[in-house]
């Protein structure tokens, strides 16, 4: 009934405006789709702890995460990460100045940085593989790999994005399809971040304790 | 190195043994899709339609096309998985007193797990989500989607899955594990061959398209409304479609997740679901029915808002309860996650579990109780037509309900220990996906293609298509409550007890009254292009629609509508005829618009070659090919020019030739 009232009152008499001729030009559509994505990718790391929320204990009478586990190397490699997110803030700040140079040089440091979290990451799978720890010895193991390197994929791919952007950046400069590409993997990265907390946190604070 | 070495290395394990010449049902398919294709594509070729093709179609980011070619893909798939049913239901109903039928066990398996994978993922998901391409933009009064060129990509990614399922029937072999393919069965040790790594790998290549598809139209919905649409204005088959790409951002990752554990099982020697080293089998049921129960209502929730713009339309009258209606959708997205226990109680999950779960599976039946009270309380006292969509649209409520209360049977564990895994269940989810999703995309097709061609479908055939497909549903599948009360379970190829038999003959008949159905499906759409000048609607409202999408030409142009709608009701087209809006016929601008891009063809190409090479352990193919894929998606980002306008004098030229027509019409 209300919505019979509503017709009747802007009535025939009032003439009401139908179309325009404008163009309706929806702004940061990426920006919402972009944080969609990542939204559906946070689900696959839900899962991914999840099933390490399962099988976290399930050592099949091998190593637990207390034999395993080397606090001070982890807490390096987490320092690596979080020092990336912030010269990649700064990289932000800079693209925010129209500063080029320096907006690509804190890139390149964010770059490096990441480069570094995974160099240890390798290092510390290359040293579990080595000790018999591998995938496949016990589910917990399998699942370990699987969230952590899942996470180390991302970084991977977060970094051939970033190498992609240098060169994007470098010949066409900061214009409006490059800041917005630079926000996205900014996103892209501190999303990564965030993910490492709850690894780190979840799998290694934790997984340590007896 | 010597050669069986070098031939490993490139052919992986793929041998002449795969190819299933000593199986002459397989054979005799192959050829004949062998001669067809050939056919099809001399034809093509001879009628030069190659550039046509792919400039206007394969390379197209408009999503009316898209929208056009995921209905095409929906139904060649529709004919594969029904020869699938009509294999299934001949061998159970000869294969009796001593007769093995024509379907060994090991064939038989393969038939019934294409036949699931093949109607869930690239018959009814391709259907739905070509529906929602090609209508949501158009009710929103949009140019396009958000992201032009993901959609592209999309449909190619759900192609190339398709394309690996159909590459099983003639090299290797497909999954024997039934559509959900459960371990430890589903395990390496139980499944060593190819076929469970093609349903892998068919999945994860269509799912990246469909999570990408459904990002895609979340963003458009919520961006790209009209002035004017607030949220409580859209329709309400754009309102089920956000509801339903929510579900499927918030679902497809669970799968992905889930397949990508079995597969590192698989090819990575972990151990997730392994009976030894710690494995739990149970979680892959977990995980997956964690995306499977959404992925239903992914299904149904979009047919209901087919259903809604239907009723509507042809009772003439407003939808009954409009807000409750909104709700109901958002209240079902929610439901439609806490119940996916429900799928197997039987684990043993105990009392206090399934107590819950059975709850919030019967609380799930009242927003979709309300939804069949609106719709009916719609139809009262309004001026019915009953034209072909609004028969299928009252074939599916008498039809969905019954389907719905041997649900909630269901949903009751004590009953579900008796009926779990039994045909009673497959009747069940036949009667809600066929009465339900299958009914609701042949109203849709019924109802909007119109638009989408110019010209209605001939309603003869309609309703033969109609009358057979609903009463063959009631010959095929009644006879399977039956005997799923009388305790015969799923997935068998035969039975040793001949009084069954009379039920699967039954149930034969029924198959046989639907392939009617569809062969009348195919003939109405031949017979409808065929008399397409005598069934022409040049108004572009052929059903005196409600919504924008009736606001444009028919096929609308490439632009949908060359002023932007300006919107104050739910039913806004409605509210324009009944305001006699003026057409605006001058004060064109240039129209800014994507440009055509071959890239998602690509790389879904080379997507469908490293799953094969996946598949058959192919190893340095597979590398090759997932390079390839990466330097092409980076090579496309260093496109920028990825737009143009479409200059005003056009806009005006098509627009003007419009105008006269209408105004020679009336």
């Amino acid at each position: 009934m209300s919505d019979m009232h509503a017709t009747s009152a802007t009535g025939a008499g009032q003439k009401l405006q139908f179309w325009m001729k404008e163009d309706h030009h929806p702004a940061n559509g990426t920006l919402l789709g972009f944080w969609i994505y990542l939204m559906s990718d946070c689900l696959i790391f839900a899962c991914l702890f999840a099933t390490y929320g399962v099988l976290g204990r399930s050592y099949a009478g091998g190593p637990s995460g207390a034999d395993l586990f080397e606090l001070p190397l982890v807490a390096i490699n987490t320092t690596m990460l979080l020092l990336s997110s912030i010269t990649y803030g700064f990289a932000v700040l800079e693209m925010q100045k129209n500063r080029k140079g320096t907006m690509m040089a804190w890139l390149v440091v964010t770059g490096l940085f990441g480069a570094a979290f995974l160099g240890i990451e390798l290092y510390e799978f290359a040293h579990l593989i080595h000790e018999g720890a591998g995938p496949q010895r016990s589910a917990f193991l399998s699942s370990f790999f699987t969230l952590v390197g899942t996470h180390g994929l991302h970084v991977t791919f977060g970094i051939v994005w970033l190498i992609t952007l240098l060169f994007q950046v470098g010949k066409h400069g900061l214009t409006a399809a490059n800041k917005r590409r630079i926000m996205c993997l900014s996103m892209f990265w501190h999303f990564l971040d965030v993910v490492w907390i709850g690894v780190f946190t979840f799998v290694y604070l934790m997984g340590v304790l007896p | 190195m010597n050669t069986p070495d070098l031939a490993k290395l490139i052919f992986g394990r793929l041998t002449l043994e795969a190819i299933p010449y000593h199986e002459p049902i397989l054979l005799g398919t192959f050829a004949m899709v062998a001669i067809g294709g050939i056919a099809l594509l001399g034809l093509i070729t001879k009628a030069k339609l190659w550039g046509y093709l792919w400039k206007e179609w394969f390379t197209s980011i408009d999503h009316k096309k898209i929208g056009i070619m995921y209905m095409v893909l929906g139904i060649v798939m529709l004919l594969r998985g029904f020869a699938d049913a009509l294999m299934m239901r001949a061998q159970q109903a000869l294969a009796f007193n001593g007769n093995p039928g024509f379907l060994p066990p090991h064939h038989y398996d393969q038939v019934f797990t294409a036949h699931g994978v093949i109607m869930i993922f690239f018959v009814a998901m391709p259907l739905v989500t070509g529906l929602m391409n090609y209508v949501v933009p158009l009710q929103i009064g949009a140019r396009d989607v958000a992201f032009p060129f993901l959609n592209n990509f999309s449909f190619w990614m759900t192609v190339s899955g398709a394309l690996l399922v159909m590459a099983s029937l003639f090299v290797g072999e497909f999954a024997r594990t039934g559509w959900l393919a459960y371990p430890p069965l589903s395990g390496l040790a139980q499944s060593p061959d190819v076929g469970v790594d093609y349903y892998i790998w068919s999945l994860q290549v269509a799912g990246v398209g469909t999570t990408l598809s459904g990002i895609n139209l979340v963003a458009t919905i919520v961006k790209m409304r009209a002035p004017g649409m607030s949220m409580m204005k859209m329709p309400v088959f754009t309102w089920t479609s956000l509801c339903t790409n929510v579900l499927i951002v918030a679902a497809f990752p669970v799968l992905t997740a889930c397949l990508v554990l079995l597969s590192l099982d698989r090819y990575a020697g972990t151990n997730f679901f392994t009976n030894d080293f710690g494995g739990n089998a149970m979680m892959y049921v977990n995980l997956i029915w964690i995306w499977g129960h959404p992925e239903v209502y992914i299904l149904v929730l979009p047919v209901f808002g087919v259903f809604s713009e239907i009723v509507s339309t042809f009772s003439r009258k407003r939808l009954f309860g409009y807000a409750s209606m909104v709700y109901a959708t958002v209240v079902i997205t929610v439901l439609s996650y806490l119940v996916w226990l429900h799928h197997f109680f039987t684990m043993g999950s105990g009392a206090s579990v399934n107590s819950f779960f059975g709850i919030t599976t019967m609380i799930i039946s009242i927003p979709t109780g309300a939804k069949i009270f609106n719709w009916l309380f719609t139809m009262y006292r309004g001026r019915i037509k009953f034209e072909v969509p609004m028969l299928w649209t009252i074939g599916f409520m008498v039809t969905f309900v019954i389907g719905g209360m041997t649900g909630v049977m269901l949903a009751v564990p004590p009953a579900d220990f008796l009926l779990h895994n039994s045909l009673f269940l497959i009747a069940h989810f036949h009667n809600v996906i066929i009465g339900g999703v299958v009914f609701g995309i042949f109203a849709a097709i019924n109802y909007w293609f119109p638009k989408a061609f110019g010209y209605k479908l001939d309603a003869f055939w309609g309703k033969c298509s109609f009358w057979f497909w609903l009463v063959g549903f009631y010959v095929a599948f009644m006879p399977l409550y039956v005997l799923g009360f009388m305790g015969v379970t799923r997935r068998m190829n035969h039975f040793e007890d001949p009084s069954l038999q009379i039920w699967f003959q039954i149930a034969a008949v029924g198959a046989g009254l639907i392939a009617l159905g569809i062969g009348s499906f195919i003939i109405q759409l031949y017979v409808s292009w065929k008399r397409r000048d005598e069934l022409r609607d040049v108004s572009g409202d052929p059903w005196h629609g409600r919504t924008l999408e009736w606001a444009t030409s028919s096929p609308p142009p490439d632009y949908n509508f060359a002023f932007t709608p300006v919107v104050h009701d739910s039913d806004a087209w409605w509210q324009m005829k009944e305001h006699k809006a003026e057409r605006r016929t001058e004060g064109y601008l240039p129209i800014h618009m994507p440009k055509n891009t071959g890239a998602g063809i690509i790389i879904a190409g080379f997507a469908f070659v490293f799953g094969f090479a996946m598949i058959w352990h192919m190893w340095i193919l597979a590398g090759l090919s997932f390079v390839a894929l990466l330097v092409t998606a980076i090579g496309h980002t260093f496109n920028y020019k990825r737009d143009y306008y479409i200059p005003a004098e056009e806009v005006a030229r098509t627009e003007t030739a419009r105008t006269e027509e209408l105004a020679n019409h009336v």
